[in-house]
């Protein structure tokens, strides 16, 4: 656990300098809002065994409910946040209820399904701006009090989330309910067994899931003062897989070293090499599947010499 | 004219027509899908890539080789079969003892570099594919007009369709396919080369996408994205009809084809969504599809 400590440590300086270091704060609050919503997901995937493929679904549903609460409603930045998450977990529910009926690939093909559906949803209904999406969300304050004009003032508001969100997820993995998750995971008929209603273990994981995703979604929406079609779409529910499959499911920070990785690659590479960005992304998704499958930090916990109680979730 | 609901007879059996045409792509590709799923536990992500090829296929062949459209018809299926038989050597191969999962996220990977790809090579804008001579023109049936190229796609898929059924289910060939998705080593102990069984049916799977793509170039505009969304309505099919079964996939994908034609009519704004609405409904009430075992 040493390493994984001074990890922490490092990890936690750097994110306190980071206004300090010169980094362009948006992008790093970028970074943050996808390192939110891969860890989310990763509640989800690695912890539970669910492929969702249609998770872009709650963070964009929860952007377009902020984004148009802030604007269209004047509504104060926080009440429009949570107001966000509310509608993600509220419909994380729904497609929850329908999705958690089949396992595996029906599951994934499922919230494949109702995701393109609620794009839809997004796309025609009348006050989400359609082709354009909402734009000019203001930031306003935090309790009136703080301006969240300031870069730096929303960078510690999103980093203040980042961690509240991390930490949030490490405790109900590390409780007697992650325990069940992760149970029913491994081994679906043991739980059964044993006597646990797993559907409804599930369904909480999802809808979890889905509000934790919405959070990010909603913090998104502020922090760049749009919400697109491009935040709702499958490019979008493949872009978190990915994140979460390259940093490593089922770790912690896997899913953030991931995000880290992609928003970067998303960033920079397309100055670059512009539209090959897709097909780039698309070659790293081939390469985690074929030669990669336990991601980053996956990979590196598998080098380190094996503990005397091994856990498979890793303590990085 | 007569009308209903106080629309025209004649604009209700046009959408019912195109409804009819989209039914048969999506018959064809869930129809694939649903076979590739049988034999191999992969869900092909990649299905609506290859479709989007297929018809890639064909317009470059007519631009650049001079390739016909009863040519295109032929070869654009093989070559796209052939990627497809280079697909499961490469990479699907080693996925096989996995989750299929596995399947799922890298024919997800595999869709992006193609549709990627396309795009960068070709451009965003749709290019519009001209309908065969012999083909132009349109019946006057009387009561309506019925342009002869969709009658044909309607005529010609269903014919694959249905010649796809009767080889799987009435078959010696069939009966071996069946026999290596019930138990494939014990199959390959009588002696059948099963990998040699699993790498055609992923090829002809994505022939038949491909076919629907040469199909629909002259109908559609011819775009880099052609298939993405496509390929999420055809999941959907699947999982109406009952992933196993392929009567399922070939009935369920025409009538929702219809559905969403007559939705069109009735209440456009709905035509986006009305297979994902009914594919909900099916959940609730049949989880295991309306075709398949439980």
């Amino acid at each position: 656990m040493r390493t994984a400590s001074v990890f922490y440590a490092l990890a936690g300086l750097f994110a306190l300098c980071v206004p300090l270091l010169g980094i362009y704060p948006v992008f790093m609050m970028k970074l943050l809002c996808f390192a939110m919503f891969a860890c989310a997901y990763n509640l989800l995937l690695g912890f539970s065994g669910m492929l969702s493929f249609g998770h872009a679904a709650f963070f964009g549903s929860a952007a377009y409910a902020s984004a148009w609460l802030a604007t269209a409603r004047g509504w104060g930045t926080v009440p429009a946040m949570l107001t966000g998450v509310a509608v993600s977990a509220f419909l994380g529910l729904v497609v929850g209820v329908i999705a958690i009926r089949r396992r595996g690939i029906y599951f994934a093909m499922i919230t494949l399904a109702l995701a393109q559906l609620i794009y839809f949803v997004c796309l025609e209904a009348p006050f989400t701006g359609g082709e354009n999406g909402l734009q000019g969300v203001p930031r306003g304050s935090l309790f009136g009090v703080l301006q969240l004009k300031s870069d730096v003032v929303m960078y510690y508001l999103v980093l203040g989330a980042f961690l509240a969100e991390f930490a949030v997820i490490r405790r109900v993995v590390q409780s007697p309910f992650g325990q069940v998750l992760k149970a029913v995971r491994d081994n679906e008929l043991r739980a059964v067994s044993l006597g646990y209603d797993i559907n409804r273990y599930r369904l909480v994981a999802f809808v979890l899931s889905a509000a934790l995703a919405g959070l990010a979604g909603s913090l998104k929406a502020l922090v760049l003062g749009f919400a697109t079609l491009s935040d709702v779409q499958q490019a979008n529910s493949g872009e978190v897989i990915l994140m979460t499959l390259l940093g490593g499911t089922g770790t912690f920070f896997g899913p953030v070293i991931g995000a880290a990785i992609v928003v970067t690659l998303q960033e920079y590479l397309s100055d670059i090499v512009g539209g090959w960005v897709t097909v780039i992304i698309g070659a790293v998704f081939i390469a985690c599947v074929l030669a990669f499958r336990r991601g980053i930090v996956g990979e590196l916990a598998a080098l380190r010499p094996r503990r005397s109680s091994t856990s498979h979730d890793g303590g990085t | 004219m007569t009308e209903i609901f106080g629309i025209p007879v004649a604009v209700i059996l046009g959408q019912l027509t195109l409804g009819l045409v989209n039914g048969s792509f999506y018959a064809m590709l869930s129809l694939g899908l649903a076979v590739i799923f049988g034999l191999m536990g992969v869900v092909n992500f990649a299905h609506g890539a290859f479709y989007a090829l297929g018809a890639f296929a064909a317009l470059l062949g007519l631009q650049w080789l001079g390739v016909n459209y009863w040519a295109a018809l032929v070869l654009s299926p093989l070559a796209v079969g052939l990627l497809g038989i280079l697909v499961e050597r490469l990479f699907l191969r080693q996925l096989y003892k996995l989750d299929p999962l596995y399947g799922l996220l890298m024919t997800f990977g595999l869709a992006l570099v193609i549709e990627g790809s396309l795009h960068q090579f070709f451009g965003a804008s749709g290019r519009s594919y001209p309908v065969p001579a012999a083909l132009g023109g349109v019946i006057n049936l009387g009561f309506m007009i019925l342009p002869i190229y969709r009658a044909w796609v309607i005529v010609v898929s269903i014919a694959v369709c249905f010649t796809t059924w009767f080889v799987i289910e009435r078959t010696r060939l069939g009966a071996t396919l069946r026999a290596a998705t019930e138990n494939a080593p014990l199959l390959q102990a009588f002696g059948v080369n099963v990998p040699l069984l699993v790498v055609a049916t992923y090829g002809g799977g994505v022939a038949l996408a491909a076919l629907a793509g040469v199909l629909s170039a002259p109908v559609i505009l011819v775009t880099s994205q052609m298939g993405s969304s496509l390929v999420i309505i055809v999941f959907a099919v699947v999982v109406i009809g009952g992933m196993g079964s392929i009567l399922g996939a070939i009935v369920s994908g025409l009538a929702l084809g219809v559905v969403e034609g007559f939705t069109k009519v009735i209440y456009p704004e709905a035509s986006n969504i009305v297979v994902f609405v009914i594919m909900a409904l099916v959940l609730i009430l049949r989880p295991a599809g309306l075709f398949g075992k439980a």
